[in-house]
């Protein structure tokens, strides 16, 4: 074979390799829509929108569910991330070097136990501790519609705080591989301006907020989709709360609930329309997160063809 | 190697040690990275308004030495400095002295420009800000004009400082640093190789500004590149193996070494 013709094989056998990835997100979306159509041509758009989820009466809606999804992904991403950068910019920035690696270690263990184990540790240690936070909280702060209804334990804090410790490590362990690419040159940067240690720390997060806004995605992406734990803690109760308190519920949970159950082909169907609405949402999260990351560094990065073209023009 | 050309601004008086006049005063510093002895017993004195280039073959310390001014050291894990650097008859390694302070003073300009990801403004704006130099928004931008003004960008960047810095070339994000520094007005300013990776034209703007900064600052600059130390400094050190081997008028040094070592470097003949 000649140097070319080996080079091209190369270049055609990885491209198929690449193509791959993307026809298989296409085939789930496909096969999902397939699966739901008796779903979807029964309810149209109102399965977005409607809050009932009866099965006895073959009435689906699957707002509940994406109302909880999105709640717990987002309570859980404002409790894990001021946390989680804690850890990075203390492991890659402030920590003695023996005590490094034994911490990057431990962060990631976190990421290494199963799901299932959290859930039960959930149920045995959280949601008690949780049930005892909400019944010793003082009857004036119960008024407010973040912690209305009766103190189980069994609900949205649970999930949020669950979630959150399982979305800590990948938050934390990408924020630190974004913070130690930043170049030595713009620490020193910072310092040799008079900047203190504070501020030449964040000199260098403001150089990584595009990878670390990144992180933060990709644990959302994580907290979305992620069933086990949170079906355990969360109370599976299809009914939309803001409060803490309340038992809620998710779109992986009713899905992984009462896939075994769905006796009628409609009941099915509208399952998997919920399972093909999580695949949209974490689709947009992603796309989403993408373009703002673009944006952010398009609008930093050389806007050469923008600004050379007047710039230029002053010149000559 | 081309024979080294003579600046016409360069007094050929003798050099005669500054003395108490010095505005950085060096004596017997030692300089360690963990056990490795990286500067070895330099003594050095450095006036006020020359420029003062520290030429040697890589690795022979002198930019370690131009880090010790400002303390920029201090960040590396296991350096270690022993004996005095005074600035104005200030020992900068007393315990009383604050590096921050120290950097605010003690001005630095990097090899490889380090520009923020922010826009022009903002970059000049930095040191103002975080050392809160400037008391209202007027103070800022007129101090960020006069800046850039001193930096030489200023024409060449006015109709478009709130666009990213780092559209800029590569030599006017050097120039753009040197507005950095300046904005802070430090009394010293360190140059790190500040030309080494610009082309010949943008070099040549460097280095007149270096010249025209020298009236208003002290100016001590690394540099790789001989005949840039024969055109822009006064006074020039020799560095090998960590030793200061001979420190002298610029164009003594180049013309009439007194050490064998130094007239071998600059002729040519290793390094």
């Amino acid at each position: 074979m000649t140097e070319r013709s080996r080079d091209l094989t190369f270049r055609i056998g990885t491209g198929a390799v690449a193509l791959v990835v993307v026809l298989i997100v296409f085939a789930i979306g496909v096969e999902l829509t397939r699966q739901s159509l008796p779903s979807i041509q029964k309810f149209g758009f109102s399965f977005w929108r409607t809050e009932i989820w009866d099965p006895v009466a073959g009435e689906f809606g699957a707002l509940p569910f994406i109302w909880g999804t999105l709640y717990s992904s987002v309570l859980a991403l404002l409790i894990s991330t001021p946390i989680a950068l804690g850890i990075a910019v203390f492991i890659s920035e402030l920590c003695p070097a023996v005590l490094r690696q034994p911490l990057v270690f431990l962060t990631e263990l976190l990421a290494a136990i199963p799901s299932i184990v959290y859930g039960l540790w959930g149920i045995f240690v959280l949601v008690p501790a949780v049930r005892a936070i909400e019944t010793s909280m003082p009857d004036s702060l119960r008024q407010l519609p973040l912690f209305t209804g009766p103190p189980l334990g069994l609900g949205m804090l649970s999930a949020a705080l669950i979630l959150s410790v399982m979305v800590i490590p990948f938050t934390s362990s990408v924020s630190r591989e974004v913070l130690r690419s930043v170049p030595i040159a713009q620490r020193e940067g910072a310092y040799a301006l008079g900047a203190t240690r504070f501020e030449a720390i964040r000199a260098a997060l403001y150089y990584a907020r595009t990878g670390i806004i990144g992180a933060i995605m990709l644990g959302f992406g994580r907290a979305l989709g992620e069933t086990m734990a949170v079906t355990m803690v969360i109370g599976n109760n299809p009914r939309i709360s803001t409060s803490l308190f309340a038992p809620q519920y998710t779109m992986a949970a009713v899905i992984a609930n009462e896939f075994t159950e769905a006796a009628d082909q409609l009941y099915l169907a509208a399952l998997v329309e919920t399972g093909l609405v999580l695949f949209v949402i974490t689709l947009m999260v992603n796309s989403l997160s993408r373009l703002l990351i673009w944006s952010m560094t398009r609008s930093l990065a050389p806007l050469q063809e923008a600004a050379a073209a007047p710039a230029g023009g002053a010149a000559a | 190697m081309a024979a080294p050309v003579p600046t016409p601004t360069m007094t050929p008086t003798a050099f005669v040690p500054a003395g108490a006049a010095a505005k950085i005063d060096v004596r017997q510093m030692h300089f360690y990275y963990g056990p490795r002895r990286v500067l070895d017993n330099v003594t050095l004195q450095i006036r006020p308004h020359e420029v003062t280039a520290l030429i040697g073959p890589s690795g022979c310390g002198k930019s370690t030495f131009l880090r010790s001014i400002n303390r920029m050291n201090d960040i590396v894990p296991g350096a270690r400095v022993e004996g005095s650097i005074c600035i104005d008859g200030q020992d900068i390694y007393a315990p009383s002295v604050d590096p921050v302070d120290l950097r605010r003073r003690v001005g630095m300009v990097f090899q490889k420009s380090n520009p923020f990801p922010k826009s022009i403004f903002e970059n000049v704006a930095y040191g103002l800000r975080i050392n809160r130099l400037a008391r209202s928004r007027e103070e800022l931008g007129g101090r960020v004009e006069s800046s850039l003004k001193s930096a030489a960008l200023w024409d060449e960047v006015k109709d478009r400082l709130h666009t990213s810095a780092l559209a800029l070339s590569g030599g006017q994000q050097q120039r753009l640093c040197i507005a950095r520094a300046l904005a802070v007005e430090p009394d010293i300013l360190l140059m790190d190789e500040p030309a080494s990776a610009l082309d010949p034209i943008a070099t040549q703007r460097i280095e007149e500004l270096v010249y025209q900064l020298k009236a208003r600052y002290t100016i001590v600059i690394v540099t790789h590149n001989m005949q840039q130390a024969a055109r822009v400094s006064d006074v020039t050190a020799f560095f090998w193996l960590g030793k200061l081997i001979e420190c002298d008028r610029t164009n003594k040094i180049f013309t009439a070494p007194s050490q064998k070592l130094t007239e071998d470097y600059v002729t040519g003949r290793f390094g």
